[in-house]
């Protein structure tokens, strides 16, 4: 879904998301680092996944969980960086999220 | 508690204009700002070197690299990584510092006078399957390519309409990308159309010539772009797989691994809303900003705004109205007298007024598309709270008259985006159901925290607190 540019020289930084090796680079957002790998899901309700949309902070549809911070409330992976040896995986929001339809 | 005279709340280019000229004229300043580096969307980086970003961002990137530079040797305090989670009327700002990896710390700090410069985000517009993973706004890419290399690849469509649509466009293309379709939702004789009606047009040859000059450009490099699009569909199961759309009454369906929209931009008025400032309705940009003196003063004493979060006038404006603020609150806070303010500000006054001539015409051929106001009943429109289209029109014809209402009704506006996302459609929603014009219905109340807190967040603002009696 994305590449990354050919001139891009900066650092590795590995993260692990669910199980998953990421290969990321310094200064990435998490958000920005699961997309270049193809994670296009960050976040599970019960209408179905959702993935990042706006990467400034507005939509909070990145919401990740990351092991040992922001508690389990949810972290934006758009406003968040990538650190080497971070943990993190879908958040999962308990919401009173109705499937489509059930209206 | 920490104080300063002047606290600028947004690190754009109204802010970073705003707390360079201020902190040069005398005012203690300080500037906070959510992301990591200085310069908001517009001048977004990475902090690393690229020839290839310098090639595609072109003038962008240095102006905006200049206006940092200029901030950073202003003696302006600039904190990163920092969310104002309350405001209050004395000037007491509660705020957030988060580390690069998202543990906050807070801080309270009372300043005499507040700047917002909280600037634009993309306008909301609920369509069919816009909530699937691989919808995303064109901003959005925009922000993934300055700040992390990153360029569209795969089956790749655009939506929607505006400059930044067309900008994107060509940025993925001189990339080395490829776009499948770019489907623009204004008619394709969109400037004469709007030439007719604008009798101000006459200021705005160039931003046409630009306009036209990037349709014959993605059409030279072999980019489909159909006309007049309505009825946008994003489909597929757990992600996105193609992309429908009607143009010229046919039926169009195009397989795609990503969908990039863009509806124009309108301000953010979080901030402006939480403090009780008064709001008017933008007709023509379709959207509420505060309503504003000639320096950028609100209604509520001791708050400015600056930049977009005023009203859209673009960067160039921006920056502009940043200088503008700076001086009034330098001639507010002592060092400079009246008189002087007066004679700085008159070339910036014209300046502004110029930055902004194109405005008009910009509304005019861009317009909101018309499914915008009317999305059909199963779209959900609360992303958080998975709240739909049929939901909210029941609830107005139970009776529920605006947006804050609703939310009583439905839960709709309550998740973590606080109605950013949905407010605007909401807004056209309600009105629609009960026959009333859209400024009639008012934007939903913003109470803090105006960011949404973790648990161990409240427990450190708490415990801040409690330190802060002894
Ligand atoms: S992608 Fe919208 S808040 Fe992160």
């Amino acid at each position: 879904m994305f590449r990354r540019l050919p001139d891009d020289e900066r650092d590795r930084v590995v993260l692990t998301f669910e199980d998953e090796r990421i290969e990321a680079r310094r200064g990435d957002t998490l958000a920005a680092a699961l997309l270049a790998h193809g994670r296009m899901v960050t976040r599970e309700t019960a209408g179905g996944g959702r993935g990042p949309f706006c990467m400034m902070g507005v939509c909070f549809e990145c919401l990740v969980d990351v092991h040992g911070r922001g508690g389990g409330r949810g972290l934006q992976a758009c406003m968040i960086e990538v650190c080497d040896g971070m943990k993190a995986g879908r958040h999962r929001t308990q919401s009173s999220d109705e499937p489509e339809g059930a209206a | 508690m920490k104080r300063t005279q002047l606290l600028v709340v947004g690190g754009g280019p109204a802010g970073l204009a705003a707390a360079a000229l201020a902190a040069q004229r005398g005012v203690e300043t300080m500037l906070v700002d959510e992301q990591p580096r200085p310069g908001g969307q517009i001048y977004r980086s990475g902090g690393f070197t690229s020839s290839t970003l310098d090639r595609l961002l072109g003038e962008s990137r240095r102006h905006g690299a200049e206006l940092v530079t200029a901030f950073e040797h202003s003696g302006a305090v600039y904190r990163p990584r920092t969310s104002v989670w309350h405001l209050d009327p004395d000037g007491e700002a509660g705020l957030l510092v988060r580390d690069a990896q998202g543990a906050g710390a807070s801080e309270t700090i009372r300043a005499e006078r507040i700047v917002l410069a909280t600037g634009a985000m993309e306008r909301p517009v609920a369509f069919a399957g816009w909530t699937l993973p691989g919808v995303m706004n064109a901003g959005a890419a925009q922000i993934l390519l300055k700040s992390s290399a990153l360029v569209p690849e795969g089956r790749v469509v655009l939506a929607g309409s505006g400059p930044l649509l067309l900008l994107v466009a060509t940025q993925i293309l001189e990339a080395g990308g490829r776009i499948a379709a770019l489907l623009e939702t204004a008619p394709r004789n969109m400037n004469a159309a709007a030439l007719r009606r604008l009798p101000r047009a006459g200021r705005g040859w160039r931003e046409i010539a630009r306009g036209i000059g990037f349709y014959r450009y993605l059409q030279r490099r072999g980019v489909p772009v159909h006309f007049d699009v309505d009825g946008l569909v994003a489909e597929g199961t757990g992600a996105l797989g193609a992309v429908c759309w009607q143009s010229g009454g046919v039926t169009h369906r195009l397989p795609a691994d990503l969908l990039l929209v863009h509806f124009g931009v309108i301000p953010v008025t979080h901030a402006t809303r939480a403090i009780g400032a008064d709001h008017v309705w933008d007709q023509a940009q379709q959207a509420w900003r505060p309503r504003l003196d000639e320096f950028g003063a609100t209604s509520v004493s001791r708050y400015a705004v600056a930049g977009d979060a005023g009203g859209i006038g673009g960067a160039q404006a921006a920056e502009v109205s940043g200088r503008l603020v700076a001086l009034d609150a330098a001639a507010r806070l002592g060092p400079m007298s009246r008189d002087e303010r007066d004679r700085l500000a008159a070339p910036l006054h014209k300046k502004w007024n110029a930055a902004t001539a194109v405005r008009p015409l910009l509304d005019a051929l861009y317009p909101p598309p018309a499914f915008a106001a009317d999305p059909a009943d199963d779209i959900v429109v609360c992303r958080c709270e998975g709240v739909t289209a049929a939901r909210i029109r029941e609830a107005a014809r139970r009776g529920c008259t605006g947006p804050n209402q609703l939310k009583a009704f439905t839960r709709c506006g309550m998740g973590p985006c606080q109605g950013r996302q949905c407010g605007p459609v909401v807004q056209a929603l309600i009105a629609a159901v009960h026959g009333r014009p859209i400024e009639t219905i008012p934007p939903m109340r913003v109470r803090p925290p105006l960011r949404a807190l973790s648990v161990g967040d409240l427990a450190r603002i708490a415990r801040a607190d409690s330190d802060e009696a002894y």
